[in-house]
């Protein structure tokens, strides 16, 4: 018998089987729900309304309101207002329910929110009404978006049906460059395979690259498996994983621990002789910075051939690119520099501690010195929800994750996506470039 | 379920993403009936002469045919319940993207059709277009053209689809109807 996935591994444990096998249909117990402003009135309003309202037993639900907050509209605040009604309710009902809500400024984007809070943890299944849900794959779990009726039968049953997914195994080799980050990385694989290169199936990066990269650096990689159309993105968890989770408080910092933790981790990672449905290897030392043109992720081209790009406006934030290393990446590109005459430069903090964490190391006075505007965090302008929303004919150079026709605006609108360097770089020049080696 | 779904088809490309289906401008509500006038809006008119929906909000098309990947993008169920809304009762494409899909089958508003191969360039924008459903496929006919194709099957999410969606699906299995 051959071996398994990480993917097969955590989806066998979950349906409570020895193993499972691509594309078997499983039932999975679900370990953590999450939900924001946009997708959960209707699973609210459905688990009242077909379930009697409780929530399952043992299922988590973090709720964190980020697309329309702090509300833009009426009918936005309203949305927001249900989901505090609901945490409400629910709390009272003793449900396992954690809320980031405005109200005490802890609050910020979904997929930054629930690991830097440690709800994600190597080995979980988890869902939420999100496409990028695919993110918390960074740490060892299986994570995945879904719809809303599917979040309200979660709501309601803690469970939920998969197919199990085929791998994809991306295998990293070589220091990367250093105006390049994993954007660029994930730009060149999607280049290469399409937006539904890896259609249904789990995106596990692994290799030395991978293993030295930083946790808001693995995010990038799995945030975007979705837009290679892929289910999930899964790293194995290890040491930099334990470490970024002791310094959230979510483990604890003596070493007997760390190292019965480390053993425990050998059931979350995949065999050596695990099946793969496609193996791709890249040399990340050659990798320069590149950019996705407009209207797919998968356009994808060095940044140097798109010099004649003017840009209006350029975008730094979002679950993508709004993380504590994206800033500070960009940082670097802006220090002591001022943007071009005609950019404007959107500096959007995914969440109130990495916010405070900008203004609290200098970050905050770079970005502003150098010509941007700060905003509170917020989904914003990545999806065209608003806080920069771009007018006809307007481009924009952008660290977020989707570029599809009328994404940011107007549908007569561009957006280039990018690594926060290549969007700090082309700031400062007014038009599209990578940064400098 | 509808066991035969027939009406005009309405043509589109690869890779159909969720924010033309639905933009986000219109996501602060799932009013099903808002979200259908405004179905299929940034659909790219150089691309799509024949307009999606009518001058009045209404649509004449009962029946999508595309190519890869449709519903690509968001998780937003925004997107099959205005399509369901405008009029379109199933979804014929080489390949979905799989929250879509998933989105389809466990709201059991729009039935997601895998077909064979391209069907794009065997349906026009108003032909007549028929769907039959039996056993765990089903038959994709151009009344205009003279065609049939076959669906490939459902698999096992057959049960859910037949149940009506998810829901319907939990509480049967869950003794609660």
């Amino acid at each position: 018998m051959t071996g398994q996935t990480i993917t097969e591994r955590i989806l066998a444990s979950a349906s409570n089987k020895e193993r499972v096998s691509p594309r078997e249909t499983i039932e999975a117990r679900v370990n953590v729900l999450m939900m924001h402003d946009v997708t959960s009135s209707d699973a609210i309003k459905l688990l009242k309304k077909e379930f009697e309202g409780k929530v399952a037993d043992g299922l988590k639900v973090v709720v964190t309101p980020d697309h329309y907050v702090p509300a833009k509209d009426i009918a936005s605040a309203k949305l927001y207002q249900e989901l505090k009604e609901f945490v409400k309710e629910q709390e009272a009902r003793g449900a396992d329910i954690v809320p980031y809500m405005l109200e005490g400024g802890d609050y910020g984007v979904c997929h930054v929110m629930l690991p830097e809070k440690g709800h994600v943890l190597p080995g979980q299944v988890i869902v939420g009404g999100d496409s990028h849900t695919c993110t918390y794959g960074a740490f060892g779990a299986f994570s995945t978006g879904v719809g809303t009726t599917e979040a309200g039968n979660v709501l309601a049953t803690g469970r939920l049906w998969f197919r199990v997914p085929e791998s994809m195994k991306i295998e990293v080799n070589g220091k990367m460059p250093r105006n390049v980050m994993a954007k660029d990385l994930f730009l060149r694989v999607v280049g290469d395979i399409g937006v539904d290169g890896a259609l249904y199936q789990a995106m596990e990066w692994t290799g030395p690259t991978i293993i030295t990269m930083n946790m808001d650096e693995r995010m990038t990689l799995t945030n975007m498996a979705i837009e290679a159309g892929a289910k999930s993105g899964i790293i194995a968890p290890d040491d930099i994983t334990f470490d970024y989770l002791v310094d959230k408080g979510v483990m604890r910092r003596d070493f007997f621990y760390r190292k019965s933790w480390l053993e425990s981790l050998g059931r979350i990672k995949s065999d050596s002789d695990a099946q793969y449905i496609a193996v791709k290897k890249i040399d990340a030392s050659g990798l320069e910075p590149l950019v996705a043109k407009p209207s797919l992720p998968s356009n994808v081209v060095p940044a140097s051939q798109l010099k004649d790009v003017r840009i209006n406006q350029a975008y730094i934030g979002g679950c993508t690119g709004g993380k504590w290393t994206d800033f500070d990446a960009a940082a670097e590109i802006l220090r002591g520099q001022k943007i071009a005459k005609g950019v404007r430069l959107l500096v959007v903090p995914s969440t109130a501690d990495i916010q405070r964490e900008l203004v609290r190391n200098g970050l905050y006075d770079t970005f502003m010195d150098a010509g941007a505007i700060f905003s509170a965090p917020t989904c914003g302008a990545c999806l065209g929800g608003y806080m920069g929303i771009l007018a006809p004919g307007e481009s924009c150079i952008s660290s977020t994750n989707r570029n599809f026709r009328g994404r940011m605006g107007d549908p007569s609108s561009e957006v280039y996506l990018a690594s926060p360097k290549t969007v700090a770089a082309s700031a400062i020049a007014g038009h599209i470039t990578g940064a400098e080696k | 379920m509808k066991d035969t779904i027939s009406g005009k088809v309405y043509v589109v490309g690869d890779n159909i993403d969720t924010d033309v289906t639905i933009p986000a401008r219109f996501l602060t509500t799932m009013d099903p009936a808002f979200l259908g006038r405004h179905a299929m809006e940034d659909l790219d008119p150089k691309q799509y002469p024949v307009p999606f929906l009518n001058r009045d909000g209404t649509c004449d098309y009962r029946i999508i045919i595309a190519g890869r990947n449709f519903g690509c993008g968001s998780s937003r169920e925004h997107a099959p319940i205005a399509l369901h809304a405008a009029g379109i009762d199933a979804v014929v494409a080489s390949s979905f993207a799989r929250i879509f899909y998933r989105n389809c089958v466990n709201g059991g508003l729009l039935l997601p059709l895998e077909s064979t191969m391209d069907l794009t360039a065997f349906f026009k924008t108003g032909d007549e277009g028929e769907i039959r459903v039996a056993d765990n496929v089903a038959d994709i006919i151009n009344h205009s053209q003279q065609q049939l194709f076959p669906s490939r099957s459902f698999g096992p999410v057959k049960e859910i689809i037949e149940a009506g969606g998810l829901t319907a699906y939990n509480k049967k299995r869950l003794g609660l109807v």
